[in-house]
């Protein structure tokens, strides 16, 4: 009853969507209807070139995810660890934070072409400095007192960034991860409407010129429901991995 | 939070640097070559590497033609055309963004049906990729300026309105109710306590939708074409320019960067009375 309460406002809107759409309220290219949306979802979902776009898009988003995870993190953690290489990069990670990754499409489609490995690299460059980032900050603001005292009790250099730094650098280095999850949803939808011939952002953009709008709004809604979905699920599987902590 | 006693010497500041005129400004000038070295060891491999010819000049074009390439369109007004057009939307949504952030949030804060009604939008909207939602916007909205003002502030008005929530919820009580007990009405209250003392946090929420507002300005320039540098970029790629879209890369790498420390330097100014203004800034 409490979710029920809570969510209501949603069901209201959808109500809403709805009843503007059959009132012909407004015309039909629009906004069509919410049941007809569904409808055309029900059509997408038994049909097999929806599974390959989707299975296109997934790969591509997972595959640059899971490089800027190891490859950020690694990186991150060495800036924190060895000095020379934080004044080294500490500035191109700087300067290139706040750059709107969204610049490297047109650049990766040069680099790489359409297919999957422009997308690939474009996710895995534009994922890769938020997890650098909460990783750096994370080791760097590790407790001193506690790597002091592993030092004196004769942990090994390596002991020490093994079971000290790294575990209290895991809460930034999952919030860095959150953000670049988020951001590969953005990269990957843009850059797919932008430059190619597959995966569901190009499904978006052919829908739409082809005027049917109302599976291109099922498409956009799918495509918006998995990226709440996977923040969700990281969300849970972040507390869970955070749960030592008090 | 004894921030401040922690660290005393956590950063050289500036001004403590410019206390001896000479020695202070040597120290500086040597203080902004080790914080750029990186940056400078970046733009010589790149140029190295393009001159060795590695790459061909189309798929890395050398840094000193990429730069002649900016100057060039400098000259022509056309990088000052594309550059105005882009700032523009992204300054215009974030601005929308921030004035109906800070109203939805501290309503939310303060009203109860307005928090019932948007905060499961709220936190549904926010983890959701909003840019797929553009061809929906164009469908609506048409071409130029306004689909693209417009989805700019729908994707940077989510991190202002938690912001200011979690702002306003952390205002101490004491304050308030001592502005009650000295005859305030609520909305001096709401204007002259609660909103400046969440503001800390709200400015927060605000660097955070500033970079947002320059990406989704130039995502959407690159999605629809026409003026702007990511309209610039995108019709340079099509043409197999690709000085053109390294030149586009350099441009938008240094407004970033400008905009958040410009950001960042704001911040220290105006929140000068709080405590966390000497704190080093991290971005």
């Amino acid at each position: 009853m409490k979710t029920f309460v809570r969510y209501l406002p949603l069901l209201l809107l959808a109500i809403a969507w709805e009843a503007t759409a059959r009132l012909g309220l407004v015309s039909s290219l629009a906004l069509p209807a919410l049941s007809a949306v569904a409808g055309a979802w029900l059509e997408l979902v038994q049909d097999k070139d929806f599974w390959l776009n989707a299975g296109a898009s997934l790969y591509r988003a997972s595959a640059g995810l899971f490089l800027a995870i190891v490859i950020g993190a690694i990186l991150g953690i060495a800036m924190a660890w060895w000095r020379p290489l934080n004044i080294l990069l500490g500035s191109i990670v700087e300067m290139f934070y706040p750059m709107p990754k969204s610049a490297l499409i047109p650049v990766t489609a040069l680099w790489l072409g359409f297919g999957d490995g422009s997308k690939i690299l474009l996710i895995f460059l534009g994922c890769m400095l938020p997890v650098t980032l909460g990783a750096f900050n994370g080791a760097r603001s590790s407790d001193r007192t506690l790597v002091w005292s592993s030092r004196s009790m004769g942990a090994s250099r390596l002991r020490v960034l093994w079971d000290v730094v790294i575990p209290s650098a895991m809460p930034e280095l999952l919030n860095g991860i959150r953000t670049a999850l988020a951001l590969s949803f953005i990269l990957l939808v843009t850059s797919e409407q932008i430059v190619s011939r597959q995966g569901l952002g190009y499904l978006i953009g052919y829908l739409g010129a082809n005027g049917s709008y109302d599976a291109m709004f099922a498409v956009v809604m799918t495509v918006a429901f998995l990226g709440f979905a996977a923040d969700r699920v990281y969300q849970i599987l972040m507390q869970r991995a955070l749960a030592w902590r008090d | 939070m004894a921030r401040l006693s922690d660290q005393p010497s956590a950063r050289p500041d500036a001004a403590v640097l410019l206390d001896r005129p000479i020695g202070g400004a040597l120290r500086a000038a040597g203080f902004v070559f080790t914080r750029g070295l990186g940056i400078i060891i970046l733009l010589v491999v790149w140029e190295a590497l393009a001159r060795s010819g590695m790459f061909t000049a189309f798929l890395l074009p050398t840094f000193s033609a990429t730069l002649e390439r900016i100057w060039n369109d400098a000259l022509s007004g056309e990088l000052l055309g594309n550059l105005g057009v882009t700032l523009y939307r992204a300054v215009a949504g974030f601005a929308i963004a921030t004035v109906l952030g800070i109203v939805l949030g501290t309503l939310m804060s303060r009203l109860g049906v307005i928090r019932w009604f948007f905060d499961p939008i709220i936190s549904v909207g926010f983890p959701m990729p909003k840019i797929a939602f553009l061809p929906i916007v164009i469908l609506w909205l048409g071409f130029y300026d306004v689909p693209k003002i417009s989805m700019v502030a729908i994707e940077a008005v989510f991190p202002v309105v938690t912001a200011t929530m979690i702002g306003i919820q952390g205002v101490e009580r004491e304050l308030i109710w001592s502005a009650r007990n000295m005859g305030a009405n609520g909305r001096e209250v709401v204007f002259h306590v609660v909103v400046p003392a969440a503001f800390p946090q709200i400015m927060t929420g605000l660097q955070v939708a500033l970079p947002i507002a320059l990406i989704v300005a130039i995502v959407t320039e690159m999605l629809m074409g026409g003026y702007g540098v990511g309209g610039a970029m995108i019709n340079a790629s099509r043409l197999a320019d690709s000085r053109g879209v390294f030149a586009g890369i350099v441009e938008i790498a240094v407004i970033g960067f400008f905009m958040v420390k410009g950001m960042a330097l704001l911040r220290r100014r105006m929140l000068l009375w709080h405590q966390e203004a000497l704190e080093p800034t991290t971005v």
